[in-house]
């Protein structure tokens, strides 16, 4: 349709169609915290129906799940010791902190060892979100970073180690946004759509790792030449544990770097000009470019930055814990897509994406087959179980922007206070 | 007239509170066979409310509605439509990439055999329809293909087919060029003619004096008065809707034209499509004086306004902006140049809808002192600024930190003005300044554009609105196919301004 007047009696949102990610990602900041939260609930509940429908009880597998995701190390409620030396004084505390060894504290361990890539990932999605972009790239992108940690980490074995670390940090990062960097620019500068050139991206990102490190490849192993992995990360490269045993897999700083970079996703947001820049052209590109923002350069900043979380998130895994890279982990990888489910059911904010990295980092390693006792459920029920309780989050997700759509259509035929007679009296 | 005529519609005492407002309060009005009956108000007056409930979108708290005396109760527009009450909203609802017979036969599809769609049947009775009530429309075109005005055509026709006799029509000329509208007033006419009765909601004194019967005036929820259209004038009827004297003519000084702020010269712009859209345009705009540029919707002016602003490149020719060259630079140097632009759409390209009203008033300067230093952004400066300027311009229904979604139409211009006069520009271009705004908030509007022509601006003013272009302009320049085809004074009747718009007086201008 040509132009029109803008309604002045009726709120609408948005002259001409805004992208599909602009228009999902202003409905679902629309419903506040009850919309999600109803979401998990209704997905555990149907969760809970299949759980039912395979002969078991829900509530002890439920019960069971959670006592392996960890999160139980938190209601240790009662008088605790609190170290003070030379004395043994106690003080209440609803947990235990000084519980390090016991299988909660190790369970937790690994809990949050997953929430730190899907924390990246999750922001790598929501960063581009905010700007009006739909980063499927997440696994291209986080590839890319955790090769080049493996290589930096892996050679230079003599370099100073702390400065190895950031060096290898630094780096992956910086190659996440070139990768994604890549895909912003293309829609920068020739309109490519970013759904399609990130998933094009994901596949060569994919290809090269496969051919890095397969039999022959560059970075393969010079010490057992028919196996497809990586050297190993050089000790002054590997991320220091500070919670747990550093032998078995105990949580590294990449925690409190994850935290950080919540921390800069918002402050990035909201109280940077580049944070302004980025939302205005994600909400209407058009009045963005009016006010004389460079729509092209935020959309590849934005992108760049969104690769920057990914590859980030992809070197903290290589230099915390895994300490190589195979052929297997970058065919198996599938963290980088949850970081899409992290970031919708986050609604792209720096606590949602904190909380629903959470939710599914616990729920993995819940039921991974380590921690789900085969008398309850059986493990290998119990991943699918993750992975349909995951799918059910995303697609109520879905129903749930159709949902607040309906709601808001119930509200404006119901008895809603029309908007405009608060602003009624003219000059 | 209306006496005459036996009554269709009756509300009585219609009252519909909205938590913390009341929307309609014991409203009255009657609808009599053959007439247009115009409910006039401002924004906000409780107009859409008042249809809305004979509609059967909302349920009055209050009253009862008769059609043809006979007591009725509505709970969804379909109820209304079987008590033959059509409803054509300000938004159309079709469906683009269908066919005009198949829109308006939607849902009550003839079939052949029961399941297939019988096309011939659905052409023939749309033109049997179209042809009864003598609407020019060719039931196969594609609504994305039509104009607007044919497409609200369509609306008509689709209200008819389902066996309405009383039309509502939410403001349905704000989305047409002033030929639809004298186009869709003879269909009026001749509905009504037929014995159709016609609802017209708008806020425009001008054409309920056109077409209306009779004239309810809504002010605030309450109903201020019902007049015949004999007798009435636009200074009464605008007293009765804001409740006070309202000057339609605007009071000004001549003009003092200083320096030459804005020259365009030998522009020549491409539209989307790549065909010539302005053809080399020349003229210049002096400190202290308001340059009208008027044109029928679609001659260029559009175009122009993006290639002046930077927002489209153009194809040759030179623009300075306080004797800065600034063609095909970006909308940021013309901004730096000192050039304020309030856009002739707020909703698409002036105001982030989604965006507070303090982050709207930063558009332009977020990246500099005090907004933001070294890429940081302090909001509650931001605030601070917001809430001085909301204050000034009186903009109301909201503060800094609401969005500029809740704002009315008329509060949200008010905020663009507001953003675009605050930095103190050499150059103002106001396009469509007012376009949709109720009397009080253009009177606003036109005040300000005079006060800022005596601040020593330079303002180019575009508009459809013949009106306006000549109450407010001290030069008048006439656009028609990208071309400038002639220069005037104010003193220039509208009749010979609209001979040249239509591209009767082609003649060379000399800027």
């Amino acid at each position: 349709m040509s132009e029109q007047v803008p309604p002045v009696e009726q709120p609408s949102p948005g002259e001409g169609p805004p992208s599909p990610a602009a228009r999902l990602s202003s409905l679902q900041r629309a419903g506040g915290i009850v919309p999600p939260i109803l979401t998990v609930i209704v997905a555990f509940f149907v969760g809970g129906l299949v759980v039912l429908a395979t002969g078991h009880n829900p509530l002890t597998t439920y019960r069971e799940i959670f006592a392996g995701t960890g999160l139980n190390w938190f209601f240790q409620v009662g008088s605790h010791e609190i170290g003070v030396p030379y004395s043994d004084a106690t003080v209440w505390f609803p947990w235990n902190v000084n519980d390090i060894e016991s299988v909660a504290a190790f369970n937790l361990q690994q809990t949050l060892l997953l929430w730190i890539p899907l924390v990246f990932t999750g922001l790598a999605v929501a960063f581009a979100f905010r700007c009006g972009m739909f980063n499927i790239g997440g696994l291209g992108q986080y590839i890319v970073g955790a090769m080049v940690a493996v290589w930096v980490g892996s050679s230079w074995v003599d370099m100073q180690p702390g400065l190895h670390v950031i060096l290898a940090i630094t780096l992956a990062a910086l190659a996440g946004a070139l990768w994604a960097g890549i895909a912003g620019f293309l829609k920068a500068t020739v309109g490519a759509h970013e759904v399609i050139t990130t998933i094009m991206l994901n596949w060569i990102a994919y290809w090269i790792g496969n051919f890095a490190f397969g039999q022959g490849g560059p970075l393969q192993n010079k010490v057992n030449e028919s196996v497809p992995v990586s050297s190993d990360v050089a000790p002054g490269a590997r991320l220091p544990v500070f919670w747990g045993d550093p032998l078995l897999q105990g949580l590294h700083i990449g925690f409190l770097l994850a935290i950080a970079a919540l921390v800069v996703y918002w402050i990035t947001l909201t109280r940077t000009t580049l944070g302004y820049e980025v939302r205005a052209v994600g909400f209407n590109p058009e009045a963005a470019r009016y006010g004389g923002i460079s729509v092209a350069k935020s959309y590849f900043l934005a992108m760049a930055i969104a690769g920057l979380f990914a590859g980030m998130g992809g070197a903290l895994d290589i230099l915390g814990w895994q300490f190589r890279l195979g052929q297997i982990d970058i065919q198996n990888l599938t963290l980088p897509f949850i970081g899409i489910a992290v970031a919708l059911l986050g609604r792209n904010t720096a606590v949602g994406v904190a909380l629903s990295a959470l939710l599914f980092s616990a729920l993995l390693n819940g039921t991974s087959t380590r921690n789900l006792d085969p008398e309850v459920f059986q493990p290998e029920l119990a991943g699918n179980l993750t992975l349909m309780i995951q799918a059910l989050v995303l697609l109520f997700i879905g129903a749930d922007l159709l949902i607040l759509g309906l709601w808001a259509r119930a509200k404006r035929a119901g008895s809603r206070r029309p908007r405009v007679p608060t602003a009624e009296a003219p000059t | 007239m209306a006496e005459a005529a036996p009554t269709v519609l009756e509300l009585k005492g219609i009252t519909k509170e909205f938590p913390g407002i009341l929307a309609n309060d014991h409203i009255d009005f009657d609808l009599g066979r053959g007439e247009v009956h115009a409910l006039l108000g401002e924004n906000g007056a409780g107009k859409s409310t008042l249809m809305n409930i004979l509609y059967g979108l909302y349920s009055p708290d209050e009253g009862e509605i008769l059609v043809k005396g006979e007591r009725v109760h509505f709970s969804g527009p379909g109820d209304a439509i079987d008590h033959g009450i059509g409803m054509v909203h300000q938004h159309f609802m079709l469906v683009p990439v269908m066919s005009v017979a198949e829109n308006i036969v939607l849902a009550t599809e003839p079939r052949r055999g029961g399941v297939l769609l019988d096309y011939d049947a659905a052409d023939r009775r749309v033109r049997d329809l179209a042809d009864a009530f003598r609407f020019k429309i060719d039931p196969k075109a594609r609504i994305e293909n039509i104009s607007v005005g044919q497409q609200q055509r369509v609306e008509i026709l689709k209200a008819l087919y389902r066996g309405a006799d009383v039309l509502i029509l939410d403001e349905p000329t704000a989305v047409l060029t002033p030929q639809e509208a004298l186009e869709l007033f003879g269909i009026l006419r001749s509905l009504t003619r037929e014995g159709m009765s016609v609802i017209f909601i708008t806020h425009k004194l001008n054409e309920v004096l056109e077409i209306a019967d009779r004239i309810t005036v809504l002010r605030r929820g309450k109903k201020i008065e019902t007049v015949p259209k004999e007798g009435s004038t636009e200074e009464q009827l605008a007293r009765l809707m804001v409740g006070r004297e309202v000057l339609l003519r605007v009071e000004k000084k001549a003009p003092e034209p200083g320096e030459t702020l804005l020259t365009v010269d030998q522009v020549s712009v491409e539209d989307d499509r790549g065909l010539p859209a302005v053809r080399d345009v020349s003229f210049e705009v002096r400190a202290g004086e308001i340059v009208g540029l008027a044109g029928v919707d679609g001659n260029g002016q559009s175009e122009l306004i993006d290639a002046i602003t930077g927002l489209r490149s153009m194809h040759a020719g030179r623009v300075t902006v306080g004797g800065k060259d600034v063609e095909n630079t970006s909308a940021r140097k013309v901004l730096d140049a000192g050039l304020g632009h309030i856009p002739e759409d707020r909703h698409r390209r002036g105001l982030v809808l989604d965006f507070s009203l303090a982050e709207n008033i930063a558009l332009h300067d977020y990246k500099e002192e005090p907004d933001s230093r070294f890429g940081w952004l302090f909001p509650k400066r931001l605030i601070v600024r917001a809430r001085r300027l909301l204050k000034a311009f009186d903009v109301r229904g909201g503060g800094p930190t609401t969005l500029a979604s809740a704002l009315s139409g008329g509060n949200q211009q008010k905020v663009v003005v507001a953003r675009e006069v605050e930095r103190d520009p050499r150059v103002l271009l106001a396009a469509q300044p007012t376009r949709g705004l109720d009397v009080g908030a253009v009177e606003f509007v036109h005040r300000r554009l005079i006060e800022e022509r005596e601040e020593g601006r330079a303002i180019l003013l575009v508009s459809l609105e013949l009106e306006e272009v000549l109450s407010l302009s001290d030069r008048i320049l006439a656009m028609f196919e990208g071309e400038i085809v002639g220069e005037y004074t104010p003193d220039v009747t509208p009749e010979e301004l609209g001979v040249a718009m239509t591209g009767g007086a082609r003649e060379q201008v000399v800027a």
